[in-house]
């Protein structure tokens, strides 16, 4: 795990999360969304996470960035119309984020990352998926379907 | 590295976030920055796993990968939502929709 390339994607992750919540254009905003997703899919590949980056590229950059796409362009009459800032939100963060580098510095850490001894395969999460995680597996199975037939039922056309 | 500056970073993404949310007035924008919050959360996850002591069953990333999977339906029906009220109010404008205001 090299420092440069964590200062980089650190880097790289923070300044379009600060572009995708700051810039004025939804579409760029939207863009910026998902290239902070890549960085994040960085980090987790480099904690040695790769099924979790992978999953976060698929579901993220894949589908939630399209799906943002696809909202902007459905409710396009509007997009450039909604310009208002609200300048209290910036105090709220700023001070939500002094609180929380306060409580971190506060806090006693292990400071070095201890050496890999067993990866984590994808059939080491295929068995513990199947083995000890089986009844949240499928409670996000119903959580999915009921999600896809709400998202269905609010944006179906009314008949009458 | 130390997990410190870890939890910084992720505090950070959690942070702008929480800005978008708070200080954008679109409903897109509050939903992005939900996610942001979410992706911040996961990456303590990852951070706390993998800075455990080794060998460690691999939780940390079982948890990030139910929270993706939790996300991804909190973003269909978000996105969902933003359309139905877009075609009721035809407006996105978080502002505008006071109609429960008593």
């Amino acid at each position: 795990m090299s420092t440069v390339a964590f200062a980089a994607i650190a880097i790289l992750t923070l300044a379009a999360a600060l572009a995708a919540a700051t810039l004025q254009k939804l579409m760029h905003a939207a863009l910026c969304f998902a290239v902070m997703f890549v960085g994040i899919s960085a980090f987790f590949f480099l904690f040695g996470a790769e099924f979790v980056g992978l999953v976060q590229i698929f579901v993220y950059i894949g589908a939630v960035a399209v799906l943002i796409v696809f909202t902007i362009l459905l409710t396009r009459h509007d997009v450039g119309k909604v310009r208002g800032f609200n300048w209290s939100g910036v105090v709220i963060a700023v001070a939500v984020f002094a609180g929380l580098v306060w409580a971190i510095s506060k806090t006693k850490l292990v400071s070095a990352p201890s050496p890999r001894i067993e990866p984590v395969t994808v059939q080491r999460i295929g068995e513990l998926l199947m083995t000890n995680y089986v009844w949240p597996l499928q409670c996000v199975g119903v959580l999915l379907t009921a999600a896809l037939i709400g998202a269905l039922i609010l944006v179906m056309e009314d008949k009458s | 590295m130390t997990l410190s500056i870890l939890l910084v970073v992720s505090a950070a993404l959690f942070c702008i976030g929480l800005l978008a949310a708070l200080s954008r007035r679109h409903a897109i924008f509050i939903l992005i920055g939900i996610e942001m919050m979410l992706a911040a959360a996961n990456l303590n996850f990852i951070a706390f796993w993998r800075f455990a002591p080794q060998p460690q069953p691999p939780t940390g990333v079982m948890v990030a990968i139910f929270a993706i999977a939790i996300a991804a339906a909190e973003a269909a029906v978000g996105l969902a939502m933003v359309i139905a009220v877009y075609r009721h109010f035809r407006t996105t404008n978080v502002d505008q929709l006071d109609q429960l205001k008593g």
